[in-house]
């Protein structure tokens, strides 16, 4: 698109668009209240810096079970609202796992395995954490990809399967009857309680020396970000060097066309599920073992955030759901220097509401890659 | 089909929406009723779980019919209901409470005005939220609309459980311009995480009072006091005529619905379900029409709330979580989306089935058998199997009835999509059509009631 075609098309856009210039406006203020913060030093930026890493290991969470979501959106046609709860079983059963290799021995065998419901064993006792125990962590990890892509492959046989064809909104009312089964019999099993899962004194951390103070970062942060960073370049070179991309692409497009164009439609499908649910899987797990707690709740309270940036991102997009991710994280987390902190999510969905106004395609969109 | 055969045989019976009604509400009150007789209940408990019943019935059917009309009529995906009705009882809360000055208890007061204004303005700010969603969401794509509408009802709640706006210090005297207002109110606002406790007086009573039928009420319930039950009959007798009152606003509802629908602006919302391009094309502005739809149905939600809450003493943020949407939803896909007495139908089954239904079924079997106490965790619940113990488990499992009542309404949801997605009656969703469209002398014409409807095969 060429420079005047774009400044045509933004001058159209202010024309016909009131609500695009109160926007702006309100990015202009935020940026003037940023700026006059740190300058009069109402606003540190040492504490800015703090937020701003805090934001971006949450984005990197929320891009990471984005792709997942963003996957099955383009693919299957349909928002799936389990997905958050695909993401709590894969934190429940990496967590298990963890439990498990960590306490055994000292601890009966059911407490470990239901991640010590109702106070039975703690994670601070038995010193999970990554450099405590980094073998039942990287274990945990596994455990949790492959138990996620498990369920969401039975899920899908007899759940989705048998109502492919039907719209996209039978699927997400479908979905949503899943997300109920699935929370719920979570509840179920593991409990109501929300429980700490981490030694969080004995992880080692450092100050990292900001202008105007410091800023903390902790070995889980680190593997949050190596494992999360790993994962995102593995999906892409997966889709970039093997021809499943393309073929995901080609079903996003037009199913029929690519299923007579000799595409197997179902084995895309399958894949599709194997690879996102295996990032949500480990999305839920590095989540609750980074913030160090872990609830019933977790993967539905992170759903529409993960929403938000799927559609941030534009729909099918996997760079753009990691970069829509890094936004919702930064937004949620930073936001609070211009708003009261229980405003934090409400800021990212707002910003998701704003994008879904003016550019529903996403900002990332036409450089899908899945 | 197997559902087709039972539509047949049961279709000379229960052609008329009266009868079929009756019989499911019949159906549901003997269930219960039988229920309290095995539980050995005296008239107080029998009256007590009738009431309990018919209130959900009557929030249900009554939220299911607004739904349906952004679903079932105008095709908007709206899962944000839950948002529009805190709304709906948090500005009755705000409008209708009366100063802390006066207020007893209460750390958060309002403005002290009668309860009847307090309800006007929550449902019409309820309907100015559902304006304020609905201007720029509209043109959305259906499942986004859907998202944006739960964010809106997650903000909703971040706002009722938000410090900002927990207490706010209302000015003795405020000027305007040419005349000076002097509000009663001192401390108002939202109450933040703690919720507001419903210091007004009593809807039942304020309404009763309204019509002047308060002496005669308290004399009946004097009356019953002296025949029936001797202690205290009074909240029993609130509670049925409670759910009366919510009866008569499910039939003010169904008529005002069953009218909208049959007007020429409903027809529109059909069209517009049907496809949207056409209806453009045919002229229609078809933005507007959608617009007073969905405020319209926000308004009543906001309505729904009001008296689902507002009668309960006190409301926190938690009762507004996403779930309560996501049951009226199941209500109205039971009964099939596109009418509304199949919303009501919904509503119903909902409420007594699943909704009340599993906790009536865990007294059930604890009153037949006698059981000791559950274990206090699956893990203690599942050991003993290992020995073929069964009976820790099948406790447990009762015991964690209200957890797994929600993963039955998943698994029902599943099994409706999967072989009845248009749900009790939703083969008579009703077409945008004022003539009947159905062949004369075809199989239709057995079938005269249905298509009388439109008689929309699917």
């Amino acid at each position: 698109m060429s420079i005047s075609e774009t400044y045509v098309r933004y001058r159209r856009t202010l024309g016909e668009e009131p609500l695009a210039i109160g926007v702006v406006l309100v990015a202009l203020w935020m940026a003037w209240a940023l700026v006059s913060g740190l300058w009069t030093g109402g606003i540190r930026v040492s504490s800015l810096a703090s937020l701003v890493w805090d934001g971006l290991l949450r984005g990197l969470i929320i891009g990471l079970a984005g792709i997942g979501l963003s996957m099955t959106y383009s693919i299957l046609n349909f928002a799936n609202f389990a997905h958050g709860d695909y993401l709590t079983s894969g934190a429940f059963a990496g967590m298990a796992t963890s439990y498990l290799i960590a306490g055994i021995g000292e601890n009966s065998v059911g407490a470990l395995l239901l991640v010590g419901a109702g106070g039975s064993v703690f994670g601070g006792a038995i010193g999970i954490g990554v450099t405590t125990s980094p073998i039942a962590v990287v274990l945990g990890a596994v455990v949790a990809g492959v138990s996620t892509i498990a369920l969401a492959l039975l899920i899908d046989r007899f759940v989705y399967r048998p109502i492919r064809d039907e719209s996209g909104i039978a699927l997400l009312i479908t979905s949503i009857g899943v997300a109920f089964a699935l929370r719920y019999l979570i509840q179920f099993v593991f409990g109501a309680g929300v429980r700490g899962t981490t030694a969080a004194g004995s992880v080692p951390r450092i100050d990292v020396p900001a202008l105007d103070g410091t800023f903390r970062v902790t070995a889980h942060d680190a593997s949050l970000i190596v494992v999360a960073g790993g994962l995102m370049l593995g999906v892409h070179l997966l889709l970039q060097r093997t021809k499943l991309g393309k073929a995901m692409r080609a079903m996003s497009d037009n199913e029929d066309l690519a299923r007579i164009t000799g595409i197997p439609t179902e084995r895309v499908i399958r894949t599709t599920w194997i690879v996102g649910a295996g990032l949500t899987g480990v999305a839920g797990y590095m989540f609750v073992l980074w913030k160090g707690t872990l609830g019933f709740n977790d993967g539905w309270l992170l759903l529409l955030l993960v929403f938000a940036a799927v559609i941030l991102g534009g729909i099918g997009s996997i760079y753009g759901a990691i970069g829509g991710g890094i936004v919702i994280g930064l937004t949620a987390s930073v936001s609070v220097i211009w708003i009261p902190s229980e405003f934090g999510r409400a800021a990212a969905f707002m910003v998701m509401i704003v994008i879904l106004l003016f550019k529903p395609e996403g900002i990332f969109s036409g450089r899908t890659t899945a | 089909m197997s559902a087709d055969d039972l539509r047949g045989r049961f279709s000379g019976l229960f052609e008329r929406d009266v009868t079929l009604a009756l019989a499911v509400l019949g159906t549901i009150y003997l269930a219960y009723v039988l229920a309290g007789v095995a539980f050995g209940y005296g008239l107080r408990g029998q009256l007590n779980s009738i009431a309990n019943l018919t209130f959900y019935i009557g929030v249900f059917g009554m939220l299911a019919l607004a739904l349906n009309l952004h679903w079932g009529y105008t095709g908007l995906f709206n899962i944000g209901v839950v948002g529009f009705m805190g709304i709906g009882v948090y500005v009755t809360a705000l409008v209708s409470k009366p100063p802390v000055a006066q207020g007893g208890a209460a750390q958060v007061g309002g403005f002290g005005l009668p309860l009847g204004v307090g309800i006007v303005a929550g449902v019409v700010v309820a309907g100015l939220f559902g304006l304020l969603v609905a201007l720029p969401a509209l043109r959305l794509r259906a499942d986004y609309l859907a998202i944006v509408t739960v964010a809106f009802s997650e903000i909703i709640r971040f706002t009722m459980m938000s410090r900002t706006f927990q207490t706010f210090t209302v000015p003795d005297t405020i000027d305007l311009w040419l005349f000076t207002v002097d509000p009663t109110a001192d401390t108002v606002g939202l109450g933040g995480g703690g919720g507001l406790i419903l210091n007004y007086p009593d809807p039942l009573e304020a309404l009763l009072r309204t019509l002047f039928l308060w002496e005669p009420y308290m004399g009946f319930v004097g009356f019953v006091q002296r025949t029936l039950i001797p202690n205290n009959p009074k909240p029993v007798i609130d509670g049925l005529v409670y759910g009366i009152l919510l009866f008569v606003c499910v039939g003010l509802f169904y008529l005002l619905l069953s009218r909208t629908g049959k007007s020429p602006f409903g027809r529109v919302l059909k069209a517009i379900r049907e496809d949207e391009d056409v209806a453009n094309a045919l002229g229609k502005d078809t933005d507007r029409f959608k617009l007073t739809a969905f405020v319209l149905g926000s308004a009543l939600m906001g309505l729904g709330g009001i008296l689902w809450y507002s009668s309960r003493g006190s409301i926190t943020p938690p009762s507004f979580r996403p779930n309560i949407t996501f049951f009226v939803w199941i209500a109205l896909i039971i009964g099939g989306a596109g009418s509304n007495t199949g919303s009501f139908l919904g509503g119903a089954i909902f409420a007594g089935v699943l909704y009340e239904g599993p906790r009536y079924v865990k007294n059930l079997v604890e009153t037949a058998f006698e059981l000791g106490d559950a274990p206090g965790n699956f893990g203690e619940a599942v050991a003993p199997m290992a020995s073929f113990d069964p009976v820790p488990f099948v406790l447990y499992t009762l015991d964690s009835v209200s957890q797994l009542r929600l993963v039955i309404m998943g698994v029902v949801l599943i099994w409706l999509m999967h072989n009845r997605p248009e749900g009790l009656l939703g083969h008579r969703k009703e077409t945008a059509s004022s003539i009947d469209l159905s062949r004369p002398g075809g199989e239709d014409a057995s079938n005269a009631a249905a298509a009388a409807d439109g008689g929309e095969n699917r």
